[in-house]
């Protein structure tokens, strides 16, 4: 069930396919190899699904598997269609360059932005049906029978007037070579056995045992081990080094400047071992240039977003209705200033990659969430056409959004141009990781609202001030300037079709949401939950605000306002609900609601804080309206683990600079989660149909306004900035 | 030249007195289910056993490692993958990237050791391996559940 196979070890043949459909010329057993592999002993029946003549069904991965579990729901989704036998599922990654050969049939490799599965379901779907018909029609032309009255079940395909019956394995072959056929009906999701069901994962088992290989874990014959360190200080350069003064520190055997498009200018130490390595780069004199941003400091970023907090231009993100009348006529206002700090992903493997270089062909192994950009990034890297490249996926110890940009590809290429012929892995250290990330961008917000005099809130202008991650990573993607993502969460519907996942949960009568672009010199980056997590704090905070300030229950404040919002406001009612909100056994309680990456979701927090300030998260109610639920465990496990990412980065992180340098360099001053700060998780999955929501980052932006809106209910202390960590909460 | 005992069996390595037993079981001996993630014995990723006892071994070095001091990593946890934690853990698909899991499952195998039937806050106090991805409640329920099972 565990085992995992790439496809060029199995002597998979680039180009040797038809291309467009996915559908294969049948290379018959012992046609050809590459590189002295052993032969295949069958094709595959098209690009999705391979049958063994042993009946073992592999099916084809192209996105990432970084725990979020998209592997299995990817696999259970073809299964279901194809009608196999689960039990003789396994899965392998077919490599970027395949997908190049055959004019990418297995689509966007990206796994990002929670669309692994919502952005797949329906081509995997297709090709689980198109494979399943196909070994039926070849068992139906075995049979001299109307393939329509054949049925498969369970890798077993019958037909039903003769009693016949036959194996997926047995017509395998012959199913490879028939056309693929292009009237496909999909099941319903009603109707699914497979999918929608709460499998384990395909990847648990070796992931038990050690067995499993991470990049960090690749080994190979003669292999030698890099250790890099980059510039300390953005756009800052490497001066000089002193490569005497290590050459002679054991199983050191070069040092290497290390340049790249991607904005590395550093020097990395290549030895027998990763720990020579590391040791002897940092012992190796380096002198650096930091340029301009070696003056940069707290002070200067604090006093860089405060500019934009009144700041006349702004770009607008969502309006509506006449905000100045209403705050003009309002009976009270109410104003809030938030501030959210960068922040790193700190993934637990850190950066990695392992190169082999010649002057006929460059190959890395390495976790990535996009490997057709890490593919691009060997290619330009090394100088050789694309075609003369390939990406071979390992799975991923995290991802969390770092790695969809290949900065550490790049590198270890530059670094094994230097040995051609010779495997280089190129291990970063954690300090490296913490100093090199591209980081949860830092807002702040000045939230003003209006309310009536009868507690209605009638007007709200939320200012965004701070930096924007597509101005500094994706500039063309930019509208005239703006950039529409910094709205995620609170976006006007219409204004994006990518952002219309993302849309604000509330009819507010009158509204500005508005930002004024303020870019620090720090890299920023997608990080689990992207802009929704800091909007969603500003709102929600703000909320409950307001309610307390109308003096009216923060769930019927809200729930006021979502009266067109019916599946918002039934994931809010539901958590509401099951928590006991509105009970008087004395809990603090908050409540947080959200529409992103194209789910519902809310949560009702359950808190302690002790008359010493120390907190206690006790309890939290998730819920979550993802549409169509495909491994509900699974969903499950990433609600549970949303409170862990989203929390510790409210509760512990942030990313601080002294003279242009990164302060917090590993878990001893970026702090994480452990056991003992886990809260109760109980997770509602309430799907209600006729669409594909995302899973893995919806509910981090409800993380962590429930835990200070239920702070505020323990203690009347509103947090406005995070982390919580510098906060005594009883002062 | 050293001789270490790792999973029952007795290996000879050539390694500089300082290097942290961590780097010694993965590149001189090739067992990589023990991972590196911070170097500094704050995450728990490299967690191994000596003489049943959980060590954080990116800051252990090698010299300290006595001759009869018995090294335990995760691929001689169990001879087929089937020590109680190993199965809590299958039964409750904890691993999530799994990327920590090894040094997790030999914190908890190690707990159980001294301590056959924790309580929560024994659990609280003993495991305080890092894990970004956030499994901790089924970690707890797998705790629980090997304690069953063993």
């Amino acid at each position: 069930m565990s085992e995992q196979h790439t496809i060029t070890r199995r002597g998979f043949i680039i180009g040797s396919s038809v291309v467009g459909a996915g559908l294969s010329i049948g290379l018959l057993p012992g046609c050809a190899s590459t590189g002295g592999e052993p032969l295949p002993e069958i094709d595959e029946v098209n690009a999705w699904v391979h049958i063994g003549l042993d009946d073992s069904v592999t099916i084809r991965i192209a996105r990432s598997e970084m725990g979020q579990g998209t592997l299995t729901g990817l696999a259970q989704l073809v299964a279901e269609e194809l009608q196999c036998d689960w039990d003789k599922v396994t899965w392998e990654f077919p490599t970027p360059g395949e997908n190049l050969a055959r004019e990418r049939v297995w689509g966007d490799y990206q796994t990002g932005g929670s669309v692994g599965l919502r952005g797949s379901q329906q081509y995997v779907r297709e090709g689980g049906a198109a494979a399943r018909l196909m070994l039926i029609q070849a068992a139906a032309n075995e049979w001299g029978v109307p393939a329509e009255e054949c049925t498969a079940k369970d890798s077993v395909i019958s037909h039903n007037n003769s009693r016949k019956k036959t194996t997926f394995g047995k017509v395998a072959i012959a199913a490879s070579q028939l056309e693929v056929p292009t009237d496909i009906t999909l099941k319903d999701p009603s109707e699914w056995t497979i999918a929608g069901q709460s499998k384990m994962r395909l990847d648990t088992v070796d992931k038990l045992t050690g067995k499993l290989e991470y990049g960090a874990d690749i080994t190979m014959p003669g292999m030698l081990m890099a250790s890099i360190k980059d510039c300390p200080v953005l756009g800052g350069s490497l001066v000089s080094y002193d490569e005497a003064a290590i050459a002679d520190m054991p199983g050191v055997r070069k040092v290497v400047k290390v340049q790249t498009s991607l904005g590395t200018n550093g020097v990395a130490v290549v030895a027998d071992s990763w720990w020579q390595a590391n040791n002897a780069l940092n012992k190796l004199p380096i002198e650096w240039d930091f340029g301009p941003v070696g003056q940069f400091n707290e002070a200067a970023l604090t006093q860089l977003l405060e500019s934009g907090l009144d700041a006349e231009e702004a770009f607008p993100g969502n309006w509506g209705g006449d905000l100045k009348s209403a705050f003009g006529s309002a009976d009270r206002m109410v104003e809030s200033v938030y501030k959210v700090p960068a922040q790193n992903h700190a993934p637990m493997e850190p950066m990695n990659a392992t190169a082999v270089y010649t002057a006929e062909k460059c190959e890395v192994w390495c976790p990535t969430q996009n490997g057709e950009a890490a593919l691009a990034a060997v290619s330009e890297a090394s100088g050789l056409p694309i075609q003369q490249c390939d990406v071979y996926k390992t799975i991923l110890g995290g991802g969390f959004g770092r790695r969809g940009i290949p900065d550490y590809v790049h590198q270890v290429v530059v670094i094994a141009k230097e040995f051609p012929g010779t495997p280089i892995k190129l291990q970063w250290s954690r300090e490296e990781d913490q100093m090199h990330g591209f980081y949860h961008p830092t807002t702040m917000a000045k939230m003003r609202g209006s309310l009536d005099a009868d507690g209605n809130l009638t007007g709200l202008h939320m200012r965004i001030s701070g930096q924007s991650i597509l101005a500094a990573l994706l500039p063309h993607m930019l509208a005239n300037g703006v950039d529409y993502a910094t709205f995620q969460g609170v976006v006007r519907p219409g204004i994006h079709p990518a952002l219309d996942q993302h849309q604000i949960s509330y009819d507010f009568p009158n509204l500005l949401v508005d930002h004024a672009m303020r870019n620090p010199p720090i890299r920023p980056g997608f990080w689990r939950g992207v802009n929704v997590n800091q909007n969603a704090i500003y709102l929600e905070c703000f909320m409950d605000e307001l309610a307390t300030e109308a003096g009216r229950d923060p769930l019927e404040f809200r729930l006021a306002l979502m009266k067109n919002k019916p599946k918002g406001a039934a994931v809010l009612k539901a958590v509401a609900e099951k928590s006991g909100w509105g009970s008087d056994d004395g809990k603090s309680r908050g409540l947080a609601v959200l529409y992103a990456f194209g789910s519902y979701v809310a949560a009702c927090a359950e808190v302690t804080v002790s008359d010493e300030g120390k907190l206690k998260i006790d309890r939290i109610v998730a819920a979550t309206d993802c549409g169509t639920a495909v491994n509900p465990q699974q969903i499950e496990a990433q609600v549970e683990g949303s409170f862990v990412y989203g929390l510790s980065a409210a509760l512990f992180q942030e990313i601080t600079f002294d003279k242009g340098q990164v302060q917090e360099t590993n878990f001893h001053n970026y702090s994480s989660m452990r056991i003992a700060d886990m809260p109760e998780v109980e997770t509602i999955i309430m799907p209600s149909g006729d669409f594909y929501g995302g899973v893995g980052e919806p509910t981090i932006g409800v993380a962590a306004p429930a835990v200070l809106n239920a702070i505020f209910a323990a203690t009347g202390k509103r947090v406005t900035t995070l982390p919580l960590k510098d906060t005594n909460l009883r002062a | 030249m050293k001789t270490l005992k790792v999973n029952g069996k007795s290996i000879d390595v050539d390694v500089d007195a300082s290097t942290p037993l961590l780097w010694v079981i993965r590149e001189q001996l090739g067992l990589t289910g023990t991972k590196y993630s911070c170097g500094v014995a704050q995450c728990g990723a490299c967690t191994v056993h000596i003489d049943g006892k959980a060590v954080r071994s990116c800051v252990y070095p090698v010299s300290a490692v006595t001759d009869s001091n018995e090294i335990t990593t995760i691929e001689g946890l169990s001879e087929d993958g089937d020590h109680p934690v190993q199965q809590a853990w299958q039964e409750l698909d904890v691993p999530q990237c799994g990327y920590c899991q090894p040094g997790m499952m030999m914190a908890a195998a190690s707990l159980l050791n001294e301590n056959p039937n924790p309580s929560d806050a024994d659990i609280d106090s003993s495991i305080t391996n890092i894990c970004r991805c956030g499994t901790f409640q089924r970690v707890r329920k797998g705790v629980h559940l090997a304690a069953k099972k063993s």
